[in-house]
């Protein structure tokens, strides 16, 4: 553990931590150059594509394939019940420390029950994309409907249709705390508010979908995988337990990745179907999903009801908390890492920045016959803090206080760490109260309040939000993954290593899916060595070429990956001084490395480049003393201890318009203030936190995939399922208080999920402040016109 | 998706295209800008077995002033029409309304013919065109005829033009002194199809409503005229107690149906909002004519 306050290589002046780098692969991207899994092409390539069940729940009692077999072009047509013979066994999808947890297993494609709309059921491999389709036309498959277990409400009651009649119930995980008097505390509270909140189920839309090249060698027994991954480790695991094969024989190349959001840390049964054809037929397989494919199969997220409890005194001290969550998934829990994550991060997070001791949760996961939900970008997040700060706010308004001061007064103190929460969470290295000033000035909030005062008497209703949060970033072993089984790293790795020219290599385990995982790397490694940004190059996204390590997911990349690049590109700077100290017989300690060259600590007088060191390290090594053997190459790992996470925390504010006659919500404008720890680059860290928001926005106005009553999805396209587009978007004013956190040197925290985490609460927030004139609430999300004009009790 | 297996023809001629659907009868599809078409192909939601091309169609080009009104060629871009100072002049409406229409890439692919032909019930053009009182020109194996906006627009995708027959071109008549134009839409994103719309032109005479057309989409089946609201305006004088008055019969002129933007309850309210927003505005705009 560092010392606070000391100074690193990277504090240096002539360190690029901290600078705005643009990133080397943006320009390719703009430039229409970037090479996503689609864009390769190998010899002998066919594709697959997929019937898939149109029912949400029905027996598959028959299939007939000869017909689409004998279509020209056709290579193989395959069966679930045929992958499933070359499966080592089902996937179930549980974790350890979900104890009493139950999950139906599951094969990749239906065997003989489809369980929801859109399960692959059979797989046809054509020499292209449209003669594999036409041939999936000729498919016929007899069902028989079974009864539909469409919504979450439902689906706990005694009488209800069942999803798997083994699991006797659709129940998925229940768990509840319990900490300090909550029924006391309410009992005798000054005040207590109340509300239920409905979030709508929605999804990543990632702009490149998801996207698989599976090459199988027949000769060498050889597969090497292209796919749009944000941890191809953890998918040369899986593939190999799932498929039989030895893990070191499976190479995984994730190469351009074009958005993820958490969508592509998982494993899809359509893409491993696509690699078993590739096993059988000896020739590489590629499979891309389409857009409505995108809808019906990638993971969704968010469906919720929270019924949420407030205690406040007359002077605005909060003094308990109580939620309810019913959290809708799919028909399985999504492999490997489960579904019942987003309840729980709800669990864990709600009133997270607050310092009340009293606080009760039930999370209650029910089964549904609809696509399996998991991991999206702020899991749970976006609903914790929509509830925990929508009360506030009620509290607030029945004690007649400003929103600003009763936060003021409840969150956790920036002197006060570490500090665990009333949900039992650790937080260490926080600054609520640092980023709620900042906020409060950068909003210039007495004047808004002002303006939005004033404009209401015109009938203009504005509405002004706040919504503070914590984060968890950068998942530890004692957490779910690690601990929890699945084989996924929660350490990761780094190699730095110097060529014979004196630049670097810098190798990771962590990957780029577009925000510049890459180019934090390159100014890390280049800060720590002492090196130019353009002598490091970093590869990432490719099992053969990257130490072992987790990818990207939880905003990890920066937080792990970053420390192990660190310690690895410190490792190699004390080396390399070590062989200039003997090639210049000087004491390493004298001497410093400042852009690629070895210099005099102090003076700074230029003594001998790095290429020199790499020339006599690979090639002269004569040169050197016997006795000192040049590594040139170094591995280092990070870990961390016992924490769950490294919390982060923030706060947000929003400044909206509603037309109340058209229910529609016009965003002017929104501030984030966010503590992700030392920000390596200033841009790239705000650019997380804009878009974040936006993703966020969406949630909370637009987004939204509607079931109906049979479970069939009603909106599989870009034009029904409406993403937050520029247009609509309001400036995003972005700040960052930097606490580095205790736990590494480095001292970053993540930041990729700061902006998705709370933008619906502050916007949900402001809302509700622009609605108040007419004693309105809105506490359901997306909040389309419909559900504004219902609230205004215009319709 | 990839769209289902179809010839495709590209005609040089008009009376080319005209044979070439009558040979294929139903089974043929016409291709213009493709914006609406290509989407369902590849989705495979029809799959028609030839696709006629006439984007090489000369005779279907370019806008024109013709007498009391501007001829709008039916392959005309949205772009084209965006851009054109002829509208703009003539017919006010138009040049308001197109930059409701999609997003720029789709606009300078889409046609106003492809528009007006497919009749969504939630577009700008063809509400524009009905408010205007246009003339549709429609050529098949029977030759030309012309078909007034009144009596095109049928029902949901379904219009007076025959299955052999192409859109030629819109003739709108160009605007006379004391009309006056308003065009609002509400849409959740700019760029999106109308969740409810409407389209209005105005003639006055001494301060009162001499006539009123109003057009209401994104709401109906197809473009629809508010007949009962139309009448109660004509020949009375504005005030907003009389817009609060007629909004209430709306209610008779419209229909909505409830899909994913909402009920049909708010689609009715929306458009009753939007009635007294445009007749304000059609009014007020009447003064700067
Ligand atoms: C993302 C997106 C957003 C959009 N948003 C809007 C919007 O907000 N408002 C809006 O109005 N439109 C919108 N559109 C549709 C767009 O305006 C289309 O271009 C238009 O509706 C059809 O014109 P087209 O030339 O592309 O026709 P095509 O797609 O080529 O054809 C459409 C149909 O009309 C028939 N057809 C075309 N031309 C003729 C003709 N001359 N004679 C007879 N039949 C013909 C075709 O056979 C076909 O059935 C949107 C499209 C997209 C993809």
């Amino acid at each position: 553990m560092k010392s606070k306050g000391a100074i690193t290589p990277l504090d240096r002046q002539h360190s690029y931590v901290g600078r705005n780098l643009s990133r080397d692969k943006a320009k390719r991207a703009v430039n229409g150059r970037g090479r996503y899994t689609d864009d390769i092409t190998l010899p002998r390539t066919v594709h697959a594509a997929f019937v898939r069940s149109p029912y949400a729940h029905a027996m598959i009692t028959d299939i007939d394939v000869d017909i689409a077999k004998a279509e020209e072009g056709v290579v193989l047509v395959m069966t679930g019940a045929e992958l499933k013979e070359l499966c080592t066994g089902p996937w179930v999808g549980t974790l350890s420390v979900f104890p009493t947890m139950k999950t139906a297993p599951q094969y990749p494609m239906a065997v003989d029950r489809a369980c929801w709309q859109g399960e692959p059921v059979v797989m046809v491999v054509a020499n292209s994309r449209a003669a594999a389709e036409d041939a999936a036309e000729l498919v016929s498959i007899t069902y028989k409907e079974l009864p539909v277990v469409a919504h979450k409400e439902t689906a706990l009651e005694k009488n209800s249709n069942l999803v798997h009649p083994d699991l006797k119930d659709n129940l998925a995980y229940e768990k509840v705390i319990d900490t300090g008097d909550v029924g006391e505390a309410f009992a005798g509270a000054d005040h207590v508010v109340e509300a239920t909140f409905d979030f709508g189920r929605h999804t990543a839309v990632s702009l490149e979908p998801r996207a698989i090249l599976a090459s199988f060698e027949k000769d060498t027994e050889e597969l090497t995988i292209y796919t749009s991954s944000q941890t191809p480790h953890m998918f040369q695991a899986i593939i190999a337990r799932t498929l039989g094969l030895p893990e070191h024989k499976c190479r995984v190349v994730a190469p351009f990745v074009g958005g993820s959001f958490g969508l592509k840390i998982h494993s899809f049964g359509d893409e491993f179907a696509a690699t078993a054809a590739s096993l059988k037929l000896g020739r590489p397989v590629k499979f891309i999903a389409d857009r409505l494919e995108s809808f019906l199969t990638d993971i969704h997220a968010r469906e919720n009801t929270v019924t949420g409890k407030m205690a406040v005194s007359s002077q605005g001290k909060i003094e308990a908390l109580e939620i309810d969550i019913l959290s809708g998934v799919g028909a399985y829990s999504q492999y490997p890492r489960t579904s019942v994550f987003e309840a729980n991060q709800i669990l864990n997070i709600t009133g997270g920045p607050y310092k009340h001791q009293n606080y009760k949760a039930r999370m209650r996961v029910a089964y549904m016959n609809k696509v399996p939900t998991s991991q999206y970008r702020a899991v749970g997040h976006p609903i914790g803090n929509s509830v925990g700060e929508a009360l506030v706010d009620l509290a607030a308004e029945k004690i007649g206080m400003d929103p600003v001061e009763i936060r003021r007064r409840n969150i956790m103190e920036d002197n006060s760490y570490p500090r665990t929460t009333a949900s039992g969470i650790e937080v260490a290295d926080m600054s609520h109260q640092k980023c709620l000033e900042t906020l409060v000035e950068r909003m210039k909030y007495d004047d808004l309040v002002q303006e939005r005062n004033s404009l209401r008497a015109e009938g203009i209703f504005r509405g002004i939000g706040i919504a503070a949060f914590i984060k968890g970033t950068a998942p530890g072993p004692a957490g779910y993954y690690g601990a929890g089984g699945a084989p996924i790293a929660s350490q990761d790795a780094a190699t730095v290593k110097i060529e014979p020219s004196g630049n670097i290599i810098c190798a990771v385990g962590v990957t780029d899916q577009g925000q510049g995982v890459d180019t934090v790397m390159q100014q890390i490694t280049a800060g720590a060595v002492g090196v130019l940004p353009e002598m490091v190059r970093v590869i990432e996204g490719d099992t053969d070429a990257t130490p072992y390590g987790g990818g990207t997911y939880a905003s990890r990349a920066t937080a792990i990956g970053g420390e192990a690049t660190y310690q690895a590109a410190l490792a190699l700077r004390a080396e390399l001084l070590r062989l200039a100290g003997a090639l210049l017989q000087r004491e390493p300690e004298t001497l410093d490395i400042i852009d690629g060259n070895v210099v005099d600590l102090g003076t700074e007088n230029i003594r001998m480049p790095l290429a020199e060191i790499g020339r006599i390290g690979h090639f002269q090594v004569a040169e050197l003393p016997n006795d000192i053997q040049p590594q040139l190459s170094h591995t280092k790992r990070f870990r961390l201890n016992d924490a769950l996470y490294i919390f982060t925390n923030g706060i947000h504010g929003a400044y909206v318009e509603v037309d109340c006659d058209t229910g529609f919500i016009t965003l002017l404008k929104q501030w984030v203030v966010e503590d992700c720890g030392r920000v390596i680059n200033p841009i790239l860290a705000d650019e997380q936190v804009r878009g974040g928001s936006v993703q966020g926005i969406g949630g909370a106005l637009y987004e939204h995939c509607i079931y109906d009553d049979q479970a069939q999805l009603l909106n599989g396209s870009l034009i029904d399922y409406l993403v937050p587009m520029a247009s609509e978007m309001p400036d995003i004013d972005v700040a960052h208080v930097q606490t580095h956190t205790g736990v590494s040197e480095l001292g970053s925290k993540g930041v990729g999920e700061s902006g998705t985490g709370a933008s619906p609460a502050v916007v949900m927030n402001a809302v509700n402040d622009a609605i108040s004139p007419f004693e309105a609430k809105v506490t359901v999300q997306p909040m389309t016109p419909d559900v504004l004009l219902k609230a205004l009790n215009r319709i | 998706m990839k769209a289902a297996k179809f010839k495709y023809i590209r005609p040089s001629s008009l009376d080319e295209a005209i044979n070439l659907l009558s040979d294929f009868g139903e089974e043929a599809r016409i291709l213009a800008g493709g914006q609406s078409l290509l989407p369902t192909l590849n989705m495979r939601l029809s799959q028609p077995k030839v696709l006629i091309d006439i984007n090489r169609l000369d005779e279907l080009q370019g806008i024109s002033h013709e007498g009391k009104h501007i001829r709008i060629g039916a392959l005309t871009r949205h772009v084209d029409i965006a851009e054109s100072d002829l509208i703009t002049e003539n017919i006010p409406l138009i040049s308001e309304a197109i930059e409701y229409v999609a997003h720029v890439a789709v606009r300078n692919r889409g046609t106003f013919g492809g528009s007006v032909a497919l009749a969504d019930p939630a577009a700008e053009m063809p509400a524009c065109t009905l408010a205007l009182q246009g003339t549709l020109v429609v050529e098949g194996p029977n030759g030309r005829r012309q078909i007034r906006a009144d009596d095109f627009f049928h029902d949901l995708y379904e219009t007076a033009r025959a299955p052999e027959e192409i859109l030629v071109e819109v003739q709108l008549p160009i605007r006379r002194s004391g009309e006056s134009f308003a065009f609002m839409e509400l849409s959740r994103r700019k760029g999106d199809y109308a969740m409810a719309g409407l389209a209005c032109k105005a003639t006055f005479q001494d301060n009162r409503f001499l006539s009123v057309r109003l057009v209401y989409f994104g709401t109906e089946l197809k473009p629809t005229l508010g007949e009962n609201v139309m009448s109660q305006l004509e020949g009375r004088e504005w005030s907003e107690t009389l817009a609060e008055k007629v909004i209430a019969s709306l209610e008779d002129d419209l229909d909505p149906v409830d899909n994913l933007q909402g009920s049909a309850a708010m689609k009715l309210h929306l458009q009753k909002v939007l009635t007294k927003r445009t007749l304000a505005e059609v009014v007020q705009r009447l003064g700067n004519v």
